[in-house]
């Protein structure tokens, strides 16, 4: 919160200067909300491309009180959400799988590790799309994008204990999912960290 | 462990395994977009694969900023930072505008960014972009051109410095003694990319050899520059040559009005 403040004045004071820090905070959220919505990493660039290109626009437009008061997290997951369910719209959606295993790895990453990875990401994928859709995107907002309880609620304009709700009962369908299918969870297994 | 219903935590974990970084080109491709950062991307040329840096233009419209043989990355981004004072990013696609022009070797549909250029190295540039593809002219045509006819080797140094070869076409400025001269990308580049514009390099060298600066008709009186398209239309037969304006002018030629041979006020 105490950084979303110190953004969205920087944001107000100089838009040039603070929006590259703002687009480098957000880009890996954005770009994964898109992405695991989506299914298609071409398409999710687009989409992130598209979001800070509507951010700034409108930021270059609003008075500074407007830009303080915003809250920007949740304000941009709103654009995202926007331009991803006009995609989905044109794509017909629920009749086309996710993409499985998209998973860039960092730069220093061991190429076995990297397999395993991609591994684990393609299971979870294939079950979280088998999920219902407004389990779905909670999921995908709270541990995903890594937004708060109250930031996804107002992302997806929710209350807060629907959207508690449907993230959990999304984790617990898909806990049984990959209980029930020895290697994927497995993989996942292997991919957690040690408690 | 791989038969148990995975806990709750390690649920979570797996999910967050499908946050993903974002891929390098989308910070650089947003500030390209807004207008914040420049740009650039490789691109193919007429000339082989160049280096192409361009920015959203204050209008909308796509300016280019700066244009290199391809060479080494880093090299180009300083090189960006030092002459436009303004930080280069790779981006996943240029504007279609850009790709356009330089696969064209001529500017469709772009602007250029000169903010950095001097007033009389604007001017030079400006003027070198009127002449047509398949001509050249010298420095010292540009230089009376602009109105500036002692400041010839000022010329030749703006054109030197020419941030975007090519679709600013500083190649088809040449020495006035019909040597083709220096090039951004190199002498032969300069000689290839005439060539493809129609203009024989060696023919023209060929020419001020044997002390030729003018063509003439001696249909319609009038001369030209070699390489004008009025002159190339001339039929061998009816070719005169000259080697200074004044014998032109003695033998009752009057100067072409499209490549403005000599400065106006020789004409009266």
């Amino acid at each position: 919160m105490d950084d979303d403040q110190t953004l969205t004045a920087r944001l107000a004071a100089d838009l040039d200067g603070a929006f590259e820090q703002f687009v480098r905070a957000n880009a890996d959220g954005v770009y994964s909300v898109a992405l695991r919505l989506l299914g298609d990493a071409h398409e999710a660039e687009d989409v992130a491309q598209e979001t800070f290109v509507r951010a700034y626009r409108s930021l270059a437009r609003w008075p500074k009180e407007r830009i303080l008061e915003l809250r920007p997290r949740p304000w941009l997951t709103r654009i995202t959400l926007n331009l991803v369910r006009n995609r989905a719209r044109v794509r017909r959606p629920h009749t086309q799988p996710l993409r499985d295993g998209t998973w860039v790895a960092p730069e220093a990453e061991r190429p076995e590790v990297h397999a395993e990875r991609v591994e684990a990401t393609a299971a979870v994928t294939a079950l979280l799309e088998r999920l219902p859709e407004r389990d779905r995107v909670a999921i995908v907002l709270k541990h995903v994008h890594g937004l708060g309880y109250p930031e996804v609620a107002e992302a997806l304009g929710r209350p807060v204990g629907t959207v508690k709700a449907q993230v959990h009962r999304g984790l617990a369908k898909l806990r049984e999912a990959l209980g029930a299918d020895d290697s994927k969870s497995g993989t996942m297994a292997d991919n957690e960290v040690t408690r | 462990m791989t038969e148990q219903t995975p806990t709750w935590r390690e649920t979570v974990a797996g999910v967050r395994t499908l946050r993903t970084r974002a891929p390098a080109t989308l910070v650089p491709d947003v500030l390209a977009e807004v207008g914040i950062a420049d740009g650039y991307a490789s691109l193919p040329s007429p000339i082989g694969e160049v280096l192409v840096a361009f920015r959203r233009g204050p209008d909308g419209s796509d300016l280019v900023t700066m244009l290199s043989p391809a060479g080494d990355a880093a090299v180009f981004e300083h090189e960006h930072l030092a002459r436009t004072g303004r930080p280069v990013r790779p981006v996943r696609e240029a504007p279609a505008a850009v790709r356009r022009s330089v696969h064209a070797g001529r500017p469709v549909g772009i602007g250029f960014d000169l903010a950095r250029q001097s007033p009389f190295e604007r001017d030079v540039l400006r003027k070198a972009g009127e002449i047509p593809s398949g001509e050249v002219r010298s420095y010292a045509w540009v230089a009376r051109e602009i109105g500036r006819p002692a400041a010839v080797r000022a010329v030749g140094s703006a054109l030197g410095r020419n941030p975007v070869p090519l679709l600013i076409p500083c190649h088809r400025v040449v020495r006035s003694d019909g040597r083709i001269g220096q090039y951004a990308f190199g002498s032969p580049v300069k000689r290839a990319v005439l060539s493809a514009e129609g203009v024989d390099p060696d023919e023209l060298e060929l020419l001020a050899r044997k002390a030729v600066r003018y063509i003439g008709s001696d249909t319609t009186n009038v001369f030209c520059l070699p390489t004008c398209h009025a002159a190339r239309r001339i039929q061998p037969r009816h070719q005169v040559r000259f080697a200074t304006a004044t014998a032109a002018a003695a033998a009752g030629y009057r100067p072409c009005k499209r490549c403005r041979p000599v400065a106006a006020v020789v004409i009266a």
